[in-house]
């Protein structure tokens, strides 16, 4: 574990809230990467976010001092992110009218323009792309190379054996470099991701 | 941006092959995470005085969430936000300022206005809430007005229960219910404060009191025609030659008075 969440799991210990509230600050970043660049959406990965962070604080209130003092924070924070991100596309695909989430189109968000300011530091195109890769293979790579887990711990996070986590990343970078130049001939990534799928 | 330099500290070398133009914009992917969000996630709480003494409150992003007298937690933030977190299982940071809202609402004792966190309570103790909160100041409402009020006429009891775990007392005013027979009833913080609170606000519950003794519980006026509850400044201004006091609404009605557009006397009681 590293210096920084030492620390982190300390304070947890020390005061629950105090504690909670730097492991927040020490782990937004990679937690709303990951939300945002899984989801592709801004306002679902700030619902992510935000629920991962209050069914984090909601287990440690019932965890024993061991517990939380075995904590490995980040890879911890993650895997509450995945499991309630793989839930809620579950939840979508049973709705019986429902597209399943990866398929269905960005509907037009009005904030997104807000947004697109925000986020005009990044790489939209690509953001963009990342929603054509099938689930599993989208996670793995966001977590291997946009937030920049080791492979090992990608495996941990998703639940899955190292070499499947390092068949998807590979299967999801091939697929991505496919569409990618395409994508960056054309000028701009088609409006409509749906296309670039055909 | 590189979120954490440490990776390798606890797995081990990474021994990954691609490192090209589209990892390395993959890691430009990588946001810093808005800080906003930690207000959806963490709760305040301030200290304001209030006609009811000092209060501690707790508010999240959705709004005013949990009220408790300081007196009511022995004066102890600390006992208060074990209270809080007890209820709500989130953290609890002192805020910087008060919320929007509350000063006034408390300053005038009407909160209607205020946002209000009511996410954990039942469909039916949130009807009850928000039918409490159109009571005005220095007013009262008979239990059975309330259910009345949101369409259970028989879920009187449970009207008090409802109010009972009502976690934002003063500012939503379940203060301002009492018992057809002119008693205060049970109060989060007790009757003493109860009483004290209805005093502050200049309501007659010592006439109200009186005039329930002798059964009656609506007032009218001969000029008017119309008919109140006795704590409603329309019955309150009614000169003692034109006043005239009734049992029901049925008894008024017959006896051609119409009820108060004001103060709603639509509750019978037995």
């Amino acid at each position: 574990m590293s210096q920084p969440d030492e620390h982190l799991v300390e304070a947890l210990t020390d005061d629950l809230d105090t504690g909670f509230i730097a492991l927040f600050h020490a782990h937004r970043a990679v937690v709303f990467s990951t939300a945002l660049r899984i989801t592709g959406r801004w306002a679902d990965a700030e619902d992510l976010t935000a629920e991962a962070f209050l069914r984090a604080y909601r287990a440690l209130t019932g965890y024993h001092r061991d517990r939380i003092q075995a904590l490995r924070p980040r890879s911890w924070l993650l895997t509450i992110v995945i499991n309630l991100w793989r839930n809620s596309q579950r939840d979508a695909a049973r709705r019986p009218v429902a597209v399943p989430a990866e398929q269905a189109p960005d509907p037009p968000d009005p904030q997104d323009v807000q947004r697109t300011v925000d986020e005009r530091e990044t790489d939209r195109e690509l953001a963009e792309l990342l929603a054509v890769l099938p689930a599993d293979q989208r996670a793995a790579v966001v977590l291997r190379h946009v937030v920049d887990l080791p492979v090992a711990e990608v495996a941990v996070v998703l639940g899955r054996p190292a070499g499947t986590v390092k068949s998807q990343i590979s299967r999801g970078l091939h697929r991505l470099r496919e569409l990618y130049p395409a994508a960056e001939q054309r000028g701009l990534v088609p409006s409509d991701p749906t296309e670039v799928r055909r | 941006m590189t979120i954490n330099d440490n990776n390798e500290n606890w797995f081990g070398p990474e021994l990954d092959d691609a490192n090209d133009d589209l990892t390395t914009r993959l890691a430009g992917l990588a946001i810093d995470g808005p800080v906003s969000v930690l207000d959806r996630i963490a709760a305040t709480w301030v200290r304001v005085p209030s006609t009811a003494g000092e209060l501690f409150v707790a508010s999240t992003d959705q709004g005013v969430a949990y009220v408790r007298t300081t007196h009511a937690v022995h004066d102890s933030e600390t006992e208060f936000a074990n209270l809080f977190r007890r209820e709500f299982t989130r953290p609890l940071l002192a805020a910087a300022r008060p919320p929007a809202g509350l000063l006034p609402a408390l300053h005038e004792q009407r909160a209607a206005k205020l946002r209000f966190d009511l996410t954990r309570l039942s469909p039916f103790e949130r009807e009850v809430l928000l039918a409490v909160l159109t009571i005005p100041r220095g007013q009262v409402r008979p239990y059975a007005w309330v259910a009345n009020r949101i369409g259970r006429p028989k879920a009187v009891r449970a009207v008090g229960s409802a109010l009972g775990r009502n976690p934002v007392p003063v500012l939503i005013p379940c203060h301002r219910v009492i018992r057809t027979n002119g008693a205060l009833g049970d109060y989060i913080f007790g009757p003493v404060t109860k009483r004290a609170l209805l005093d502050a606000e200049g309501t007659n519950i010592g006439e109200i009191y009186e005039l329930a003794q002798h059964h009656i519980h609506y007032v009218g006026s001969d000029t008017t025609g119309v008919v109140c509850f006795p704590s409603c400044p329309n019955a309150r201004r009614i000169t003692q030659p034109h006043r005239h006091g009734f049992r029901t609404i049925t008894e008024a009605n017959t006896a051609g008075y119409r009820p108060c557009y004001h103060c709603q006397p639509t509750t019978e009681t037995a």
